[in-house]
C-alpha cells in the first residue's frame, strides 16, 4: 500500500522541528565555557561563507552574471549597505547583465 | 526597542528573505509538481517545514517511494545543521523573555533566518525573529504554489536572477563583521576555500550538502575558537 503523502509530510515536519526545538528548550542557561562561547560565536559566519561559496556561482543562469552579482554584493556590503539594499542590487545585477550577456551572445 | 518595532524591524530584514525564498521555492513547486505533488500538498510541505535541501530530497525520497523511517532519516541528515544553529540561538535569545517563545522562534530555524537574527546587535528579541518569519515563511510557500500552479508564472530571467538573492543576504551579514575583526574575516575566507574543496575535489565532492556544511563548520569554528577564544560575554556584545 502507498503511503500517505500527508504522513511522509508530517514525518519530516517532526524531524525537522525536533532538530530546530531541543537545542533551543535543552540550552536555557547562558554557557560559560569560553572554548563553546567562541565556537559558537563563529559558527554564523562559517555556516554563512560555506554556504555561499561557491554555490553563489551557480544560482544564476550563467557564472559570469553570478560573478558580477557576486562583486556587487561584496562591495554594497563593505559600505554597510542594508540586507535589502544588497540583496535586491545583486538581483538587478544579475538581470541587466543577463540581457547584456544575451545581446551579445556570451551565453 | 518595544515589541512592535523589533517586529516592524525584523518585517524588514525579512524581505529580501521573501524575495529569495520566492525565487528558490518556485524552483521547488516546479520539481514538486512534477514529482506529482497537487498545489495545497507542496504547499503545505513548505509550510510546515520550511527548509529547501530537505524538501528537495524528500520528493526524490516520495518519488521513489521510500519508507516513512527513511525520509526520517534523510531529513535527520540534511537538517542536523539547524541543531547547531539553535545552539547558537539559545544563547543570543533575550534571557528575560518567557520560555514559550522558545517553541515558536525554534520553528522558523532556517539558514536565512537563523543568519539575520543571530548577527543582529545584542541579545535577540523573540518579537524580531517572529517579523522575519511573517516575512520570509509566506514567500516560501507562496513560491511553491506558484511554481506547481504555473511553471511560467514569472519570465525565466527574472527567476534566473532572483536565485542570487539569498546569497546577496548572507554577504550582507557576513561581510559588516569581517571588515571590523580580522579572525572573522578569516574564518570567512577558510570556509569559502573548504566549501570549494567540498565543492570540487574527487569523492568529497560526493558528501551530501547538509553534511559539508556540518563539517566545514564544526572544523573552522573549532580551530578559530582554540586559537582566537572570544573574552567573556562574547565580542558580539558591542
Amino acid at each position: 500500500m502507498r503511503i500517505s503523502i500527508y504522513f511522509y509530510i508530517f514525518v519530516m515536519a517532526a524531524v525537522t522541528y525536533l532538530i530546530r526545538l531541543l537545542p533551543l528548550t535543552l540550552i536555557r542557561k547562558k554557557i560559560k565555557n569560553q572554548f563553546i562561547c567562541s565556537f559558537l560565536y563563529y559558527v554564523p559566519y562559517a555556516t554563512l561563507a560555506a554556504m555561499t561559496f561557491p554555490a553563489i556561482l551557480y544560482s544564476t543562469s550563467s557564472p559570469y552574471s553570478a560573478i558580477l552579482g557576486f562583486a556587487c554584493a561584496l562591495f554594497l556590503a563593505y559600505k554597510g549597505k542594508s540586507l535589502i539594499t544588497v540583496a535586491c542590487a545583486a538581483c538587478v545585477v544579475v538581470f541587466i547583465s543577463e540581457i547584456l550577456l544575451k545581446m551579445f551572445a556570451i551565453i | 526597542m518595544d515589541r512592535l518595532s523589533e517586529y516592524k524591524s525584523g518585517i524588514k530584514d525579512g524581505i529580501p528573505i521573501f524575495l529569495g525564498y520566492l525565487a528558490v521555492s518556485f524552483a521547488f513547486g516546479i520539481q514538486a509538481s512534477k514529482a506529482g505533488l497537487t498545489a495545497f500538498q507542496a504547499g503545505l510541505m513548505s509550510a510546515v517545514n520550511v527548509t529547501s535541501a530537505g524538501q528537495f530530497a524528500a520528493l526524490t525520497a516520495i518519488a521513489a517511494g521510500a519508507s516513512w523511517l527513511e525520509l526520517a532519516f534523510t531529513q535527520l541528515v540534511i537538517n542536523l545543521r539547524y541543531m547547531l544553529m539553535s545552539c547558537a540561538l539559545s544563547q543570543k535569545l533575550d534571557p528575560k523573555a518567557p520560555f514559550m517563545h522558545r517553541f515558536l522562534v525554534a520553528f522558523g530555524v532556517t539558514d536565512e533566518i537563523f543568519g539575520v537574527s543571530v548577527t543582529k546587535k545584542g541579545s535577540l528579541s523573540p518579537y524580531f525573529s517572529y517579523g522575519l518569519m511573517s516575512a520570509a515563511i509566506p514567500g516560501w510557500v507562496l513560491g511553491t504554489v506558484l511554481g506547481v500552479i504555473s511553471g511560467n508564472f514569472l519570465p525565466q530571467m527574472v527567476i534566473n536572477s532572483l536565485g542570487i538573492a539569498i546569497y546577496g543576504m548572507f554577504i550582507a551579514v557576513i561581510i559588516p563583521e569581517a571588515k571590523k575583526d580580522k579572525v572573522v574575516l578569516g574564518v570567512v575566507v577558510s570556509s569559502m576555500l573548504l566549501s570549494c574543496g567540498f565543492y570540487y575535489l574527487p569523492f568529497i565532492k560526493n558528501i551530501s550538502e547538509g553534511f559539508k556544511i556540518i563539517i566545514i563548520t564544526i572544523v573552522i569554528s573549532a580551530a578559530a575558537a582554540i586559537m582566537f577564544p572570544v573574552k567573556e560575554d562574547g565580542k558580539n556584545e558591542d
